[in-house]
């Protein structure tokens, strides 16, 4: 009993910045785990991993010019998610994600080096700190992530059909190019909120890490989403209580935990995920 | 020209040992990456290069925590990463995307967790900074020869590889019937990259050896389709972008904020778009779909 006390300590929740931290962080679970729904199904694991990280260019950026670091964060995740699908080519877009990804990051060391802000600013944003999210920021992000909400619902029958069938989805007149924009727009707001609560190393895990778990598991896109919106705010829950105990980054125990789930799934998953759900997911079923 | 000569190469410039010190590290490194980058373009392996640094990174900081100088912890996880990720490898192109991205965040992890540690045991949060952004104006000089020993030493096999290289990059279907063991090259292949991107990161840090990776390799496939020159337009845009870091780095301690210098990898990452989009007005379409026309007669 006294061991469960050490890991729950019972004064957690009444510290104002935990409560903060447990919002954001069950806000952001959420939102994660539904983009990450589509973000493994259309093939967007590098993009996920690059916008967190040009988000952060951002809000060091912001830290310089003295305004909410969020700000700087959705400008450069959006920003950059918008010029991957403008320049990026059908199909392939992993070289202009990566050259889009380290001009945004030389900009943010330049901003760092200017501001000398390198020891305190930036390790909390790259890492994530528990005390990182203020009451007005809580707002913000769940502002923010009810918009992205409300963008998914409303595009989500074209958005599964053109990420399972791009053919079938053109021929009904779907503009693959502008629902891919808007997606990775998604995309880039969704890491920008999540940034200040897990890190802009590690929010990435986060988006794919409960939904790659779940292919293994169940076909059914509803499920699917449900249980990937549940182990994330499991990971979320548990890493922001072990990081209150041991002080550590919570990034760690947010990569930590769903690269453990994911394996558990893995291995005792029988088939390879992906091409099944495609092939359960025929046209007439849409 | 005169007046301009010393404004451009601010005093100094060459009679600094740790600025020639860069100098020669940089060349090195750009080559090598330059070259690799090229097989990486057309091989689609962007986000393995990159994730290849990153798990280098994880490395380094572990390397930090017991004493190592961080080169080694770059090296060793760069390169059983790569072949961790090579072995895993799924024919499936996103599969083994979801299974990168999976190792990939649990290596970050754990690396989120040494340098917290580095942090908190060195008492400085510089390392982090180090291993994450680098700095090649500080590097330990007696690394130079190591670091210039293996780059050179990852362009020779790349010679030797070259061919089977290749085919089995554009077809590996044509190179299994002509007798190419497509596993083993690509086995090898991924050794090389991880010591070209660690190499990278040492130079430029973790979060930007992906620069000179991808950049020129992909300005210089839009400027031919032949592999051989699109090698040495590579290297040499690398090279250029490098040098030209380094020359504007050294200038900047004289510009704002005075003293401290603007990082080698904004300049170096700044002029690699330049070129990449140079090429993309010189040429409208990326060639490597020509590479491997060319390739398969």
């Amino acid at each position: 009993m006294s061991f469960l006390f050490q890991i729950f300590q019972p004064n957690m929740l009444s510290q104002p910045f935990m409560v903060n931290a447990f919002l954001s962080g069950s806000i952001v679970a959420v939102l994660a785990a539904i983009v990450g729904f589509f973000v493994i199904l259309r093939g967007y694991t590098f993009a996920a991993h690059a916008l967190p990280k040009i988000g952060f260019a951002g809000a060091s950026g912001a830290v310089m010019f003295g305004v909410n670091p969020l700000i700087g964060l959705v400008v450069f995740a959006v920003s950059g998610a918008l010029s991957i699908g403008l320049l990026g080519k059908r199909g392939r877009h992993d070289v202009i994600t990566a050259l889009v990804l380290v001009v945004a990051l030389g900009t943010g060391a330049l901003f760092l080096v200017i501001t000398d802000n390198y020891a305190t600013g930036a390790y909390a944003l790259l890492f994530g700190q528990l005390v990182g999210v203020s009451g007005s920021e809580v707002v913000e992000i769940a502002i923010l992530g009810v918009i992205c909400i409300g963008v998914l619902s409303f595009l989500y029958r074209p958005l599964l059909f053109a990420s399972i069938l791009q053919e079938g989805a053109e021929a009904r007149g779907i503009s693959i190019r502008l629902l891919g924009m808007v997606f990775l727009v998604v995309v880039g707001i969704t890491t920008a909120i999540t940034v200040p609560v897990v890190g802009a190393l590690l929010s990435f895990s986060l988006m794919i890490g409960p939904a790659a778990t779940t292919q293994y598991v169940t076909h059914h896109p509803f499920r699917s989403m449900g249980l990937s919106v549940s182990i994330s705010l499991f990971t979320v829950w548990s890493a922001l209580t072990l990081a209150y105990d041991t002080g550590w980054p919570i990034g760690f125990f947010v990569a930590a935990i769903s690269a453990i789930i994911y394996c558990l799934a893995r291995f005792t998953a029988k088939r390879n995920p992906i091409t099944f759900v495609r092939s359960q997911m025929k046209p007439k079923n849409l | 020209m005169r007046g301009f000569f010393p404004i451009f190469f601010a005093p100094g410039f060459f009679t600094s040992s740790q600025v020639v010190n860069a100098l020669w590290v940089g060349t090195f490194v750009a080559a090598v990456s330059g070259m690799i980058g090229v097989f990486v373009v057309i091989r689609g392996q962007s986000f393995v290069g990159h994730a290849l640094t990153d798990l280098g990174a994880t490395g380094a900081s572990g390397a930090f925590l017991i004493g190592l100088n961080i080169w080694y912890g770059f090296l060793s996880f760069g390169l059983l990463a790569g072949a961790g990720v090579e072995l895993m490898g799924d024919k499936n192109h996103r599969s083994r995307d979801i299974a990168t991205g999976i190792i990939l965040s649990f290596a970050m992890g754990l690396g989120a967790l040494f340098l917290y540690f580095d942090t908190i045991t060195s008492n400085n949060a510089t390392v982090s900074m180090l291993v994450l952004f680098g700095s090649i104006f500080v590097m330990d000089p007696t690394m130079t020869p190591i670091v210039i020993g293996v780059g050179l030493a990852t362009i020779v096999l790349l010679g030797v590889l070259y061919r089977p290289l290749i085919l089995s990059s554009v077809n590996p279907e044509i190179a299994r019937t002509r007798g190419v063991p497509v596993r083993l090259v690509g086995l090898i292949f991924m050794i090389l990259l991880a010591a070209a991107v660690e190499d990278g990161a040492l130079v430029l840090g973790a979060l930007l050896s992906t620069a000179l990776l991808i950049g020129p390799a992909a300005a210089a496939v839009r400027l031919t389709s032949r592999t051989g020159l699109a090698l040495i337009w590579a290297a040499g845009m690398g090279i250029l972008a490098t040098w030209l870091g380094i020359i504007l780095a050294y200038d900047s301690y004289e510009w704002p904020p005075y003293g401290r210098g603007w990082p080698v990898s904004f300049f170096t990452a700044v002029l690699i778009l330049v070129f990449y989009l140079v090429s993309h007005f010189i040429s409208k379409r990326s060639r490597w779909l020509l590479i491997r026309e060319v390739n398969e007669k």
